[in-house]
Formats: C-alpha cells, sequence, structure tokens
C-alpha cells in the first residue's frame, strides 16, 4: 500500500523530511482531536465486541420476573426489561452481532466491488457498459427497500441481512475502484510494470489497485456505519437476527411498546449505544479522509 | 428540434433500461422464494393435484424466459398479484395507501429544505463561526442517527412527558372522521373541505413523524449547500459582481444563491431515496398507515407478492421522480443545450 501510495503522488510535501506515512499520520492526528477520539471510540467499541461477553454482570438472556421493568439503578446500570433482564448487559453483548453483520456486509461488498471495478475500469468495453448498467439498477431502488426486497426473497436470516446490506453497498466501490483504475491504466508506472514484463492481471492487481486503497478506507469507514444502521432498520422491522437474541435494532423495537407508557430506558440505551457506534465511524470516516486527502480537510 | 428537448428525449430514453433493469431485478426476488410457489399460493391445505394445477395456473410450468413475459404482461396491465392479508390486488392496496406516504415524505422534505438550505447558506458565508461548526456537528450527528430511533425519542419527550402531541397512532385521532377522499392528502383535502379542525388535527399527527424524518434528512441538503454555495461564492463571475459594486444581499441571493441551488435540487432527488427508506421505519413508529408500514405487515406475514409490489412500486417510484428532477433541470437552467 504504501510503495502504490507514492507513486501516483509526486510528494506534495517533497521539501520535509521525515515524511513517512506514519509521521503524516501523528501530524494529522495532533491536529484534529476529533478524529483521536474517533479512534479511541473504536478501540473501546472493539474491546466490548471482543471482551463483552466476560465483562457484563448479567447473563444477558436470564430472565428475572420479579425485578421486571425496573429504572435505570446500581444494581442494574440500564435498566431491567419487561422480562427482567438486564438491558446493560445486553446491550454491550448485542455489540459483537451488530459489529460482526456490518463488518462482513462491507467486507464482501469491498471485495466483490474490488474485483467488479478493477476488471471494468482496465479492459473497459461491453463489460464495463453491462455493469454500469447493472449498478445504475441496483442504485434505482432505494437502498434499505431493496434489502428488505432481497432478505424477503432469500429468507429471512442472518447471513441474508449481511448479503442484502453488502449487495446495496457493491455500487459505491465498484464505481469508486473503476475510476481509480480507469484514469491510471495508462498511466506512466503502469506502461513501465507492463513493459518490466508483468502480465495484465499483475499490474492491475499490484500495481493499479493499491491506488485506490486510500480512497476506499474511508468509503469502508462510512459504510461501516451505514450497514450498522441498515442492519439494526431491518431488525427492528423484524427481519433478520430474532428475539432474544441480543440485537440494538430489536430491543429499540421492544423497548417501543414501552415508551408509551414512560418506560424510557428500555428503548433508549441500546439506540443511544447504537448511535454512538454509528457516530463513530462517520467521525472515523472524516478523520480518515483528512489522512488520507488533505485537500478535502473541510 | 431544439437541443433543449432533445437533451430532454435522450434523458427518458436513458431511463428506458434503467426501468428493463429494475423490472428484471424485481421478477428475479419474486422467482427467489423461499420454497415452491405453487404450494405457497395453494395454502397449507392443499393436496398434490391442486399444487400442479396452481402451478399451472401461475405457468410455474414453464421455462423462466417464458415466465418472465407473463410477468411483464402482468405488470404491464397492472397486476402485481393478490395479497394474502388483505385479499385484495396489491396494486389497489398500494394505491390506496400510496397518499399516506407521499403526504408524509414531501411534508418532511419541506421541512428539512427550510431548515437545511438556509443553515447551509449561513454556513457557507460565514465559514469558521460557531454556524459553521453548528452545521458541521448537525450534519454528522444527523447521518448517525438511525430514523427509528428518533422517532421513538420524540414520542417519549413530546407524547409522554409534555403531552403537547397526539397519541402517535395513525393519520388523524379516531374521533375525527377522515375527511372526504379528493387527492388521499388529509391537509388538502380538510383544506378543500374547509374543516379547519380536521385540519389542525391531521397535521398534529404529522408533526412528529415528519420531523424525524426531516432530521434525517437534514443533514445531506444542508451539506450539499454549503459546498455548493461555497464553491459559487469563489466563482470569476461573483468576483465581477462585486466589482461592478453590486450589493452583498443581489450577490449573495440574486448569483450565489441560484447557482448554487442547482446541485441542491439534484441531491434532493438523492435524498428522496434516502426518505423513501426511512419512510418504512418511521411508519411503523408511529403506525402511519402508509405503503412502508403496509409492506413491513406484509413481510412478518410472509405476504410476497405485497413485498415484491412494494418493492417495485419504489423503484419505479424514484426513478419517475429522478426523470422529472433531471427534466426540471434542463427547463430551469438556460446553460444547459447551449454548450
Amino acid at each position: 500500500m504504501m510503495a502504490g501510495m507514492t507513486a501516483p503522488h509526486p510528494s506534495r510535501t517533497a521539501g520535509q523530511k521525515n515524511d513517512t506515512t506514519l509521521g503524516h499520520i501523528v501530524y494529522v492526528l495532533k491536529d484534529n482531536p476529533v478524529t483521536m477520539l474517533a479512534f479511541a471510540m473504536l478501540a473501546f467499541f472493539m474491546g466490548c465486541a471482543l471482551f463483552g461477553p466476560l465483562l457484563v454482570p448479567y447473563d444477558p438472556l436470564a430472565t428475572n420476573a420479579a425485578r421486571a421493568l425496573e429504572a435505570p439503578s446500581w444494581d442494574h446500570w440500564f435498566g431491567t426489561d419487561n422480562l427482567g433482564r438486564d438491558v446493560f448487559s445486553r446491550v454491550v453483548i448485542a455489540t459483537r452481532l451488530d459489529l460482526t453483520i456490518s463488518v462482513a456486509a462491507v467486507a464482501l461488498s469491498f471485495v466483490i466491488g474490488s474485483i467488479l471495478g478493477s476488471i471494468t475500469g482496465y479492459w473497459g468495453g461491453w463489460l464495463d457498459a453491462v455493469l454500469n448498467r447493472l449498478l445504475d439498477t441496483i442504485m434505482a431502488f432505494p437502498l434499505f427497500v431493496l434489502a428488505m426486497g432481497v432478505v424477503a426473497a432469500l429468507g429471512n436470516t442472518i447471513e441474508n441481512i449481511i448479503y442484502a446490506t453488502a449487495i446495496i453497498n457493491i455500487p459505491f466501490y465498484a464505481r469508486l475502484v473503476r475510476a481509480e483504475v480507469n484514469i491510471r491504466r495508462n498511466a506512466g508506472f503502469a506502461q513501465a510494470a507492463k513493459l518490466a514484463g508483468n502480465s495484465d492481471l499483475r499490474v492491475l492487481a499490484v500495481h493499479i489497485f493499491p491506488n485506490a486503497l486510500p480512497p476506499m478506507m474511508v468509503q469502508v469507514s462510512l459504510n461501516l456505519g451505514w450497514a450498522i444502521l441498515n442492519a439494526a432498520g431491518l431488525s427492528f422491522i423484524g427481519l433478520g437476527v430474532r428475539p432474544p437474541t441480543p440485537e440494538w435494532g430489536i430491543m429499540v423495537a421492544e423497548g417501543a411498546n414501552f415508551i408509551v407508557s414512560g418506560e424510557w430506558w428500555m428503548a433508549v440505551f441500546p439506540g443511544l449505544w447504537l448511535m454512538l457506534a454509528v457516530f463513530t465511524f462517520n467521525l472515523l470516516g472524516d478523520g480518515l479522509r483528512d489522512i488520507v486527502d488533505p485537500r478535502k480537510r473541510t | 428540434m431544439s437541443p433543449r428537448s432533445k437533451m430532454i428525449l435522450g434523458r427518458v430514453a436513458q431511463a428506458i433500461p434503467v426501468v428493463m433493469g429494475v423490472v428484471v431485478i424485481s421478477f428475479l426476488l419474486t422467482r427467489a422464494l423461499p420454497g415452491d410457489p405453487a404450494a405457497y399460493f395453494a395454502g397449507p391445505a392443499a393436496d398434490e393435484a391442486s399444487i400442479a394445477e396452481i402451478r399451472e395456473a401461475l405457468g410455474l410450468d414453464k421455462s423462466l424466459f417464458q415466465q418472465f413475459f407473463f410477468y411483464v404482461g402482468d405488470l404491464v396491465r397492472g397486476d402485481l398479484g393478490t395479497s394474502l392479508t388483505t385479499g385484495q390486488t396489491v396494486t389497489s392496496d398500494l394505491a390506496a395507501r400510496l397518499p399516506a406516504s407521499l403526504e408524509l415524505t414531501l411534508v418532511a422534505l419541506l421541512l428539512s429544505c427550510a431548515i437545511a438550505i438556509p443553515l447551509g447558506v449561513l454556513a457557507a458565508t460565514r465559514p469558521g463561526t460557531w454556524v459553521d461548526h453548528l452545521c458541521r456537528v448537525l450534519v454528522t450527528a444527523g447521518v448517525s442517527m438511525p430514523t427509528f430511533f428518533t422517532g421513538i425519542a420524540l414520542i417519549y419527550v413530546f407524547y409522554y412527558i409534555a403531552g403537547l402531541a397526539p397519541s402517535p397512532l395513525g393519520r388523524l385521532d379516531f374521533i375525527y372522521l377522515s375527511p372526504q377522499h379528493v387527492t388521499g392528502f388529509y391537509l388538502i383535502d380538510a383544506a378543500l373541505a374547509g374543516d379547519l379542525e380536521t385540519w389542525i388535527a391531521a397535521l398534529k399527527q404529522l408533526i412528529l413523524p415528519a420531523t424525524t424524518l426531516a432530521l434525517f434528512t437534514l443533514a445531506p441538503i444542508a451539506r450539499m449547500t454549503r459546498a455548493a454555495m461555497l464553491s459559487a461564492l469563489s466563482a470569476d463571475f461573483i468576483r465581477t459582481a462585486r466589482a461592478a459594486g453590486l450589493g452583498s444581499r443581489k450577490i449573495l441571493y440574486g448569483y450565489a444563491f441560484r447557482n448554487a441551488l442547482l446541485p441542491v435540487v439534484t441531491t434532493l432527488g438523492m435524498v428522496f431515496s434516502f426518505t423513501l427508506g426511512a419512510n418504512v421505519l418511521v411508519e411503523k413508529v408511529f403506525a402511519w398507515p402508509g405503503i412502508g408500514s403496509y409492506a413491513v405487515e406484509a413481510l412478518v406475514v410472509s405476504d410476497y407478492a405485497a413485498v415484491q409490489g412494494f418493492v417495485l412500486a419504489m423503484a419505479l417510484l424514484f426513478v419517475v421522480l429522478n426523470l422529472i428532477i433531471d427534466i426540471a433541470y434542463a427547463l430551469i437552467d438556460p446553460r444547459i443545450g447551449l454548450k
């Protein structure tokens, strides 16, 4: 990735010494405490996902009818739900599932989008035209609605939520990679690599494609946020994850029934947690954009 | 033929392959139904013979290619199948519920534009000030908010605590009769009937769901307005206008804003797509009787014809809307067709 990054950007900051990628990142981060905060929050959510089950005070599935619908207290930080389950434990445990769904979906669309975008950007021709029409068609659907349709058609499981979320995100990656590959397919360094005896595939994969990675990282980060929202939205309307599995969307949906009678904690805490996770990825995306492309800094 | 009408015809021609693609995808989604559709449509009590009969009646014994032509034929006749839950045709169900969704979406978009566009203009004219920072925070927070959660939070604050909003159940409180059906938009129908009381009641029901949707769409509109205004303000013709001594108000609204409006209108098309998706969630939260909640109810009981009809209708609605925006664009912008 570093070799790729240095090739096409005829060093903008050539005057400075020690101009490594790491140095640049440290420099930008020092300037931008918000991005640092975003990284800290990301670490927090990763910690919850990895170690959550070891840390939570209660079993997320254990019901306790005697202590149902209790407001937040020292025993139950986020209160208890209508079955007496601890909302805090459930919210923390759900982190792993929600992050897994969004990471898996984004990884799938990243890989498929990269392959489609690279091929069409490099070779062009009728393949390019066909793919463009196909992507136009996918984008013609309101994306959440298409995801609903896909899950309805494929069946109501967590894997299908992942596939649906991946499908609606593929166009963004394919378009991005196609554009990045297309402008470089006849660049000097690509031609040099080819003259040196590399095959088309190798030039594409090793020399041209890595240039698309920095802008894609930004896309990945923003997309992770959307993917979480999308998955939570689908489970909110009863698709994918099923109760009693703890998941943020379902917990908000269950809490919604109690909000009109004043038991706010059941819906508010999972909702806030979800919002914070999405917010983290959005901040991270903006921060990464600063690192990757200083010109787009706002 | 004038270059402008040529451009409009070209744009219409571009929409045709997309519409065809949408139909193909929706056909594939229909055929990907889990299990045997014939057994599904026959119901749980059917025996082998009746399933085979239904398979023949549905054309499922034909090749996929032939089935596609039957499907397109049905679509042309406006036949999307029959909903298992309501017993009505999907087309009539969707038509009956569409005005509720459109009313909600349009009011939300109007509300959102009324806040986001001035905010974007203010942020662009005063970069680096508190307005700019407020705009950026709102933008990032807005895109991070799950609509279903915002809706629930608003219900809690304005219905449960403050008691200002009516109970979040549908388009009109049950003590009122719905206004006589003219357009299906309650606000318009009540106004036409001259019934102020019903109009206010309908507006009260509408405010919270519309605000929820508006908060969600605030971000892209404000962000786009800010960016478009910044680039318009740095253009040469603004410098010329300033040099010619025009007033700042004239420059800002007469020159910069009119030019910045074009990308904002394009963004509105994209925002409309988000809103159609978010509509589904908001309608569920507020028990709003639109096509979104219809689709959710259908999903829960595996009423696939209704879901597929909904997906197709939404996609076609969106394609047509984008077409209208692009054509409006060609009619408004005097530069188009001159290049």
